[in-house]
């Protein structure tokens, strides 16, 4: 056999991103020095991507609890309960690094990982998510990064058989270097029915399942713990290759599995692979656990304890069995043709043991690897918001302004991208891609799940706490916006280098914006992930704290939709336009500036209008509702009239000025539409409830028409809006840097 | 009417085919696994869409030599209705049960959309209860629809009356914008975009409903 073994020098430590006192505590931890196996495990799970190190203390601080919550952070996904004996499990999770360097297998190993995240929690996946940040479009290499992540997604969730309804797809040149992908997988499982990761007892089988493991992915946690240079690509070998086809078997074994009550307990391998699967399930369950690694399944000769232990080699589970049902469970793996072997047992002296060729290559103490991991309270450095309102040109014409705005790179539509996603597989995609949530029905219910993601980027780097109010606040708009009730989020909190004090300062506030809004909308946090160091030669990016959404609609019937439905319906805007142009689309598409305070959100005011609208809703009173947010209110009204394909006249009158009306971005605002007869009462609801409303108009026609002077054929806005992906990707049209 | 749903590994729409029959015929729909030798007594058999064997090697290549071939071969060859649906289209195809081949779709690029068909053939089992000529909206969802034969088999197709459906904006590439197509016996049918997707108003619409109306009508 082969040991690898290395001695370990500083050298030696400093490749493995640890630093100097980092290494000392593991001595210490150990009470001698650590073997070269040993030093890769400590590097892989004191990684920032496996141990939190620089976040842990602050995202304590946000709210996980509400009487729905039936699992928090700190399982492989959260769970709530969706009421029936029905439990809706789900979590967000970046694959920002692997994307960047291999874009089509980063972003497919992404979503089988999510989706992996999911399955083991006993639930089977019902829809996919994902929000994209890509570099400017003009960036050489943007487009071919669009056109890999997107063909990954689509090869994997595609072939899994599982719908991808929606997302995110922003381009910013802060994300030239560094582009995010953040992949959501939402599952539906029982309440009564659900698996965690905790190997309780001593003696158990320990089985590895799925696929072999190979040299492929060695590392790769640590990779996504450090800043980008232009060396990165080199890192190439360190991106794991998907295999959906496995997966998919994997899927239906696991829940096969899962069916029969021979599980103790099971976790994915995921980042940092065997090591962090079996440490964790050994340190939630209190036990010690031992494996043999001459018996782990694997594709090539002579790999070494190293190399075995720090594989993330994709398609493969950890289970603990209750004793004796080796042969019941290895039955099911087999029918599906997948690999399934015994590979050790959990004891009861709580460490960490590894065997390789009859020698322990490595014993640990398995709290060494959890609780003893460094946290970091790092140091930051704060900054006061930027402030002020910035000008503009008044002469320009309001609808030529519409018109660039709905083909500007943030705003077109992302037909393009999701025409390349199976949205429909499985029968019970109720809202496709382009509205405001996507909805999916709960198999042979009435009942539905609504799920969004979002962030405003733009917003955070001027105001980080601001910035991450407004992502949850904008989510729960959403979910609000097709009637459901929103139930819980998961944080996906993409940043740069947490060691440099002014981007700490944005982690910081961007969780307690997070955290203040979620417990103003009673909206808690129940997993999450956090992908730091998202910088290339040391720029980092945006502030991007994405917020993956859920919420429930009890009866599908009664939901709204983006799209105008009758020609003659009154348009009514819900909340109050003060008309803030700070930040917004309109002043960088128009004015060619990023100015200004990012809007603030009052969640007070923020529920309010949400409980009145989707009251509205669910009251089977309206079926016409837009969110106002990136854009404004013209945008919305011009998205609902292109969707629905009937025009709209509207106007404001006595409007001191136009643009900041029509395209400002103040929050907690709707757009909704209703026959005249019920567009009067709830405008006296509104009234009487102390809301902010107005009438802005009238669907009909084939032209959106405004002031009753200008118009513009809604033809042309769709050319426009539909125009600009597809002759970016075919290398048509490179704009202008936003 | 009794049908089954053939479960390849990497089959993904057996669940929504088994859901739509089971809507439409209110009986069960039985599951056959593809390692099984024998068909259970069932009037249809249907080949779901997915990726079946992951799609590595051609599509549909690998699930043609899956044990449960042999029987579904002789079902059809006993005049019994078969319904090949996107993965399924192309497992039919590669066994030789229909002609021609699916190719990349023409844009290299996988399509998941609403299409307009035009049903081009009623008289058939599948088609019977559509109107000749008449528009109907069906999503695709592959990324192999490029349906290929040579001239000669395409009018032969077109001579005999075994074009079933055509899309009316092709999204594929397809020759001759071919969307379904029959056998000779016209107890097999094998086409891309998914019938199963839409028998409920709520989630795509109901024009899918008129070919499993059309199954039952006939074999019941």
């Amino acid at each position: 056999m082969t040991t690898g073994m290395k001695t370990v020098t500083p050298e030696l430590v400093r490749e493995h991103s640890l630093t100097p006192d980092e290494y000392g505590r593991i001595k210490k931890l150990l009470g001698r020095e650590a073997n070269f196996v040993e030093l890769g495990v400590f590097s892989v799970m004191w990684s920032e991507h496996c141990s939190y190190k620089s976040t842990r203390a602050h995202l304590k601080k946000l709210p996980t609890k509400a009487a729905w919550v039936i699992q928090g952070p700190g399982e492989n996904a959260g769970v709530i309960d969706i009421g029936d004996g029905d439990a809706c499990i789900f979590k967000m999770e970046s694959h920002n690094h692997p994307s960047f360097i291999e874009p089509y297998q980063g972003a497919a190993t992404g979503v089988g990982g999510i989706m992996r995240d999911v399955f083991t929690m006993g639930a089977r996946p019902i829809a996919m998510m994902n929000a994209l940040r890509f570099g400017e479009p003009s960036h050489p290499k943007t487009r071919h990064l669009v056109s890999g992540v997107v063909s990954g997604i689509g090869g994997y969730g595609n072939c899994m058989g599982v719908p991808t309804v929606g997302g995110e797809v922003n381009f910013h040149k802060s994300y030239n270097g560094n582009i995010l992908v953040n992949a959501m997988c939402v599952g539906l499982a029982r309440t009564d029915k659900i698996f965690l990761s905790a190997a309780k007892g001593a003696g158990n089988p320990v089985v590895y399942i799925g696929s072999k493991t190979g040299r492929d992915g060695i590392h790769g946690a640590t990779m996504a713990s450090a800043e980008f240079d232009d060396a990165s690509e080199e890192k190439r070998p360190t991106v794991q290759v998907g295999d959906p086809f496995t997966e998919k078997l994997l899927l239906e074994a696991c829940l096969e599995l899962m069916a029969t009550d021979a599980i103790i307990a099971i976790q994915d391998m995921g980042a940092a692979g065997l090591t962090s699967s079996s440490a964790e399930m050994a340190d939630k369950g209190g036990s010690g656990i031992e494996l043999d690694l001459d018996k782990v399944p694997q594709r090539e000769t002579g790999m070494t304890a190293y190399e075995m232990l720090l594989s993330e080699s994709q398609e493969r589970m950890l289970a603990v069995l209750k004793p004796g049902r080796e042969d019941q469970a290895r039955a099911i793996f087999e029918k599906w043709e997948l690999d399934f072997a015994v590979i050790g047992f959990t004891t009861d002296t709580s460490r960490f043991v590894i065997k390789h060729g009859g020698a322990v290559v490595a014993d640990i103490p398995v709290t060494a690897l959890s609780d003893e991991a460094p946290i970091y309270e790092r140091p930051y450095a704060k900054r006061a918001p930027v402030t002020g309102a910035p000008t503009f040109d008044k002469s320009k014409p309001v609808l030529a302004s519409l018109e660039k705005i709905l083909a500007a790179p943030d705003m077109a539509s992302r037909r393009w991208v999701w025409e390349q996603y199976d949205n429909s597989v499985m029968n019970d995609t109720v809202q496709h891609p382009g509205g405001d949530a996507a909805v999916v029905r709960v198999h042979g219910t009435k009942k539905a799940l609504a799920i969004t993601t979002d962030v405003s980027p733009r917003y955070c780097r001027p105001d980080p706490f601001e910035g991450g109010k407004q992502a949850v606040a904008e989510a729960w708009r959403n979910l609000t916006a097709v009637g459901a009730t929103p139930l819980a989020v998961t944080d996906n909190l993409n940043y740069g280098n947490p060691q440099k004090p002014e981007i700490m300062w944005e982690i910081v506030a961007g969780i307690d914006g997070i955290g203040e809004a979620c417990r103003a909308l009673d909206f808690p946090v129940i997993g999450g992930n956090c992908s730091l160091y998202n910088e290339t030669n040391g720029e980092g990016i945006l502030p991007t704290p994405a917020i993956g959404a859920v919420g429930l609609l009890k009866d599908v019937t009664r939901m709204a939709t983006v799209a105008f439905k009758r020609q003659g319906d009154v348009v009514i805007l819900i909340g109050e336009t003060k008309g803030h142009l700070g930040q917004s689309i309109y002043l960088r598409e128009i004015e060619g500036r990023e100015e200004g305070a990012a809007p603030m959100v009052d969640l007070a005011v923020e529920k309010k209008n949400g409980d009145f609208v989707r009251g509205l809703i669910a009251s089977g009173r309206v079926d016409t509702v837009h969110d106002v947010s990136d854009g404004g209110v013209l945008v919305s009204v011009a998205e609902m009239a292109m969707a629905g394909r009937i025009g709209a006249s509207i106007g404001m009158a006595a409007l001191p000025e136009a643009a900041p009306f029509w395209f400002g971005e103040d929050q907690a605002r709707y757009v909704i539409a209703a026959p005249f007869a019920e567009a009067e009462k709830i405008v006296k609801e509104a009234r009487a409830a102390e809301i902010f409303v107005a009438e802005l108009g009238k669907t009909g026609g084939d032209a959106l028409v405004l002031d009753d002077k200008d118009r513009v054929p809604l033809a042309r806005l769709s050319a426009a809006h539909e125009g600009w992906f597809p002759r970016f990707m075919a290398g048509e049209e490179i704009p202008a840097t936003n | 009417m009794k049908s089954a749903v053939i479960v390849f590994p990497a089959s993904n729409c057996d669940r929504d085919a088994a859901t739509a029959l089971e809507q439409m015929t209110g009986t069960k729909t039985l599951m056959v696994w593809h390692q099984d030798s024998d068909l259970p007594e069932v009037d249809l058999v249907v080949l779901p869409g997915g990726f079946s064997y992951g799609d590595y090697l051609r599509c549909g290549a690998m699930a043609n030599q899956s044990k449960i071939m042999g029987a579904i071969k002789a079902h059809a060859g006993r005049g019994g209705a078969v319904l090949g649906i996107c993965n399924g289209f192309q497992v039919l195809t590669e066994s030789g049960l229909l002609p021609g081949a699916l190719m990349r779709n023409a844009g290299l690029k996988f399509i998941c959309k609403q299409v307009g068909l035009s049903v081009e053939e009623t008289q058939s089992a599948f088609t019977r209860k559509y109107d000749k000529g008449q528009t109907i909206s069906l999503p695709v969802a592959h990324g192999e629809g490029n349906y290929y034969a040579d001239d000669a088999t395409l009018d032969r197709l077109e001579g005999d009356g075994r074009v079933m459906f055509r899309y009316q904006d092709n999204p594929n590439g397809s020759a001759r914008n071919i969307a379904g197509i029959l056998n000779e016996k016209r107890n097999v049918l094998g086409l891309m975009p998914h019938p199963e997707r839409v028998v409920d108003p709520l989630t795509g619409g109901t024009d899918g409903r008129g070919l499993f109306q059309s199954l039952i009508e006939t074999l019941s």
